[in-house]
């Protein structure tokens, strides 16, 4: 390929793009109702109804085949009911069983159609996208364009006029049952059109890669977004980057690393898809793992500025070594020497919730807790108390048991819950151990 | 060796219960005599031929008693393969990792692909290793995004298996591009390619087969203990996550060697299908690793045998057909859990609740019109919804064991023996009402229904308890159903 060329490149652009978002906008239900595998089985079992609609037919007009497959799709759907409930087989190995065996049929039955015609299993997993710009001779538009975009006006107007149904059926299907919808027909509904999409993808996409588009960008905006809208929105911006970006790679991304070939704009659909996905997981604002990793050193941090200052509240509460300041030695010694015991050592000092001084000529410095300090020790070391307080009260467990709870409990205590516990306990001076509970605030 | 390992070896073996040890030792033996059939049969006719053709009665006799050394090498090759699918499948399916096989199998081929963009050239052992590569990758993929937020483990399945195959046509595109005239048997990893087998391939899944059967026997115990408690088995000392990663890595050899006889779409229906149709014969996990064994191994030894008879069947296809036809017919006439006997069962139970309503209907009937007294065949239909059809049946079976007696006139009456039996039945009935009101607090107007489903399952330990907390012992109750006189 040498460069972009409007006539070839945009219809298969147009043609990925229609495809993609018309699979990713149904993929949004499957994936919430964990039934993406449905989509797996669908797009394997229509095969035999390609087949057969061909044999019976000899023709590979558009309408039998579509009547074919979505027979094919309705029953897998309904037999892996049949043998999830009459035969008590789990759910996806019941899937598993028809969708396999339905497919063994298929590709015997095409390889007995296959003298007539080029129906070309190949063709049906892989898709020949490459092939749409052909038919777009003297200003026509490709009849592969037109079915997916008939197809994709079909999908929108179902999940537009059945919104409401759509999503009550998802998430409560109990609530919908109530509701008087029969969330069994928007069930079927589904699948049904699960079919029609399927087919129509296959000469771009191909089966395997239905599959991709089905579940990949829904899974992808399910990682970014809260609301069922939002997901489908951007579920269906994550197609349509899949498709454009498959072709860009599958066209130009070989010559960019050197060498003279293009590949299937399809599969690469898939890879792009895959990648944003993968994007997703690492970087989703909530739910990525880098946003999860970053929440958890901060909340490790704050957990470790908070032992230490009730490390240095309970040294001078206990006026120990005569009421000297806690020394740098002692306190490695007593939470741990590390860096992240450092870097939290650095940050109390910064924030003033401790005062260093130079301490004995051999132990290096000592720390005191400030007026703030002191205040924050406090309320953690009056969390930890009440605690122990209320698990002494509440469960029958030993003394020395209780430590362990509070010692995790006290830095998720709200002032309001410490307040319930005091309430409850009617306030207490001492924790189990006879030490005395602060007060809520210094001053008061 | 040291004779004190070779005793706690024999030990070991002597702990297999007698059944076990059968067992065992049969699958040992058999995957032996194959193998060595393998490796000893000699060079023949090729069958490779792709028109679709009946064949000749010579032809078909030469296929069935194996005389060809290729038809040979394949139906024995995959019947090997169908055998060890069956053994580990029947672990995978139990742990509900059934589909897992369909990812992990499209995982292979970005491995195979990079391997011959790699190498260029086809390498068998080379191919394979690539394919195991990326078929680890892609189960650890799963694994690792089963445990994300909002990453559902069907989801990460279908994910792993759409982007990897989609990874792997993207480097096929390559590949086909570069024109090497090389790439052409690749093709045969996703459809599989039986008919092209050589006594290496077979000889390969024989060696396969043994390491699973025998892991299999070997790791009888812990694989039965982490399939049904997971958490009992890691509380008993047991390692799970290796035990995990043995049974996993059975799958992905048995997988692997499968890539070229049913390809990479149709060998999960190996490791399911057979495991699935065993399951409803038995509810011992040793007869049904066996059973499991025994359909993989004859789904593809008959599938293989008709794909070589007809030429241009698809051997691949007609294996996992055949399969399918197993899981049909066990599905159907499975003894316990088959559809057949379920049924029988839910009919014969059906016809037992319907003689039963008759006889209480009848029982109500003398409470109100006298001991003895004869009901008139219309009557029945007022006093409960039933269909003509119903009553006759059961009214000709209830006069045939003499439970009732029909009058000249054609009206019905209880005989001494029926009436015993009616008045069990109502008064069960009755004693369910009472302690519905009493115990459960329902409304009087609301017990009828629940004691009517009920009265034909309370079992005589549970009745006594009823008499017991009812004060209750000999006459039946009166009805809590006050029929107040119309105004």
């Amino acid at each position: 390929m040498t460069g972009w060329n409007w006539h070839l490149d945009g219809w298969i652009v147009l043609a990925g793009v229609l495809s993609a978002c018309s699979c990713a906008l149904l993929g949004n239900y499957l994936v919430l109702r964990r039934m993406s595998l449905m989509g797996d089985a669908i797009s394997h079992a229509v095969l035999p109804g390609l087949a057969i609609a061909f044999l019976v037919t000899h023709s590979r007009s558009a309408v039998p085949m579509f009547a074919g497959a979505v027979i094919a799709g309705v029953v897998t759907a309904v037999l892996s009911q049949a043998v999830n409930r009459h035969g008590k087989v789990e759910h996806g190995a019941a899937m598993g069983v028809v969708f396999s065996v339905l497919f063994a049929l298929g590709l015997i039955l095409i390889r007995q159609a296959a003298d007539h015609v080029d129906l070309d299993p190949g063709c049906v997993l892989y898709g020949n996208i490459a092939q749409i710009p052909l038919e777009a001779i003297g200003g026509r538009v490709p009849p592969q364009v037109v079915n997916l975009a008939v197809v994709l006006v079909v999908d929108v107007l179902f999940v537009v006029l059945f919104y409401k149904e759509l999503k009550i059926s998802t998430f409560d299907p109990e609530l919908a049952t109530t509701l008087g919808y029969n969330a069994d027909t928007l069930h079927y509904a589904l699948m049904v059109l699960v079919s029609v999409t399927t087919v129509a993808n296959f000469e771009s996409v191909g089966s395997i890669l239905v599959i991709a588009m089905l579940i990949v960008p829904a899974v992808t905006a399910h990682l970014l977004t809260d609301r069922l809208s939002a997901m489908i929105g951007v579920s269906l911006m994550a197609a349509c980057l899949s498709a454009i970006g498959g072709h860009v790679f599958a066209a130009f991304g070989p010559g960019w690393l050197g060498m003279k070939a293009a590949t299937n704009t399809s599969a690469m659909m898939a890879v792009v898809a895959g990648l944003l996905l993968c994007a997703a997981v690492l970087l989703a604002p909530r739910h990525g793992l880098v946003s999860r990793l970053l929440h958890r050193r901060q909340m490790r941090m704050t957990i470790l500025r908070e032992d230490i200052l009730g490390l240095l509240h309970r040294w001078q509460e206990m006026r120990a070594e005569g009421g000297r300041a806690m020394t740098h030695r002692e306190v490695l010694a007593a939470v741990g020497d590390t860096r992240s015991v450092r870097q939290a050592i650095r940050s109390l000092l910064r924030k003033q919730f401790v005062e260093k001084a130079s301490g004995p000529p051999d132990a290096g410095h000592t720390y005191r807790l400030s007026g703030d300090g002191q205040a924050r020790a406090a309320r953690l070391i009056r969390s930890h108390r009440l605690w122990e307080s209320y698990i002494d009260r509440h469960f029958n467990l030993p003394p020395d048991h209780v430590h362990m709870s509070a010692e995790r409990v006290e830095h998720f205590l709200t002032p309001e819950l410490r307040h319930e516990i005091e309430a409850d306990l009617t306030s207490p001076r001492t924790d189990p151990h006879g030490r005395e509970i602060p007060p809520e605030s210094i001053g008061g | 060796m040291c004779p004190a390992f070779r005793q706690r070896e024999r030990d070991e073996w002597h702990l297999m219960s007698p059944r076990a040890r059968a067992l065992a030792a049969i699958g040992m033996a058999g995957v032996l005599w194959c193998g060595a059939t393998v490796v000893a049969s000699e060079p023949g006719r090729s069958i490779t031929d792709t028109s679709i053709r009946w064949p000749t009665w010579p032809e078909l006799a030469r296929a069935l008693a194996l005389r060809d050394y290729n038809t040979r090498v394949v139906v024995l090759g995959t019947a090997l393969l169908g055998v060890a699918a069956g053994v580990v499948g029947t672990f995978a399916y139990l742990r509900r990792r059934a589909l897992m096989g369909d990812a992990l199998s499209h995982a292979t081929l970005p491995g195979i692909a990079i391997v011959f963009l790699l190498t260029g050239a086809k390498s068998m052992p080379l191919l394979l290793m690539g394919a195991t590569i990326s078929g680890v990758l892609g189960v650890l993929a799963v694994l690792g995004m089963r445990r994300m937020p909002r990453i559902k483990e069907d989801a990460a399945i279908g994910i792993v298996l759409s982007v990897f195959f989609g990874f792997g046509m993207v480097l096929f595109g390559l590949i086909q591009q570069m024109q090497t005239g090389n790439e052409a048997g690749l093709a045969g990893f996703i459809y599989g390619k039986a008919a092209a087998m050589v006594a290496g391939d077979a000889r390969l899944i024989g060696v396969v087969a043994a390491v699973v059967v025998a892991a299999c026997a070997a790791l009888f115990k812990e694989f039965r203990v982490i399939c049904f408690d997971q958490e009992y088995a890691s509380s008993q000392g047991f390692r799970v996550p290796l035990i995990d990663l043995i049974m996993m890595g059975l799958v992905v050899m048995t997988t692997v060697v499968g890539l070229q006889a049913v390809g990479l779409i149709l060998i999960v229906a190996l490791l399911i299908i057979p495991a699935a149709a065993a399951r409803f014969w038995t509810d011992d996990l040793l007869v049904m690793v066996a059973l499991s064994g025994l359909f993989g191994g004859m789904s593809s030894l008959i599938g293989a045998t008709l794909s070589a008879i007809v030429s241009g069947l698809p051997t691949g296809a007609m294996i996992v057909l055949c399969a399918g036809v197993f899981f049909f017919f066990s599905m159907l006439i499975a003894p316990r859990r088959g559809v057949i006997a379920s049924a029988a069962r839910h009919w014969l139970l059906r016809r037992r609740v319907a003689y039963q309503h008759l006889l209480r209907a009848l029982a109500e009937y003398e409470e109100t019109h006298g001991e003895g007294a004869a009901i008139g065949r219309k009557d029945l239909f007022s006093v409960r919804s039933w269909s003509a059809a119903q009553v006759r049946r059961t009214l000709a079976r209830a006069v045939r064991s003499g439970d009732l007696a029909v009058l000249a006139d054609g009206s019905v009456r209880l005989t001494q023996r029926g009436r015993v039996e009616a008045l069990r039945i109502l008064r069960n009935h009755r004693l369910w009402e009472l302690y519905l009101i009493r115990h459960a607090d329902v409304a009087p107007s609301h017990v009828d229904r629940d004691a009517d489903e009920v009265e034909h399952v309370l079992s005589e330990a549970i009745v006594r308890d009823l008499e017991r907390a009812l004060d209750e012992v000999a006459r039946v109750p009166p009805s809590p159903h006050v029929r107040e006189p119309a105004p």
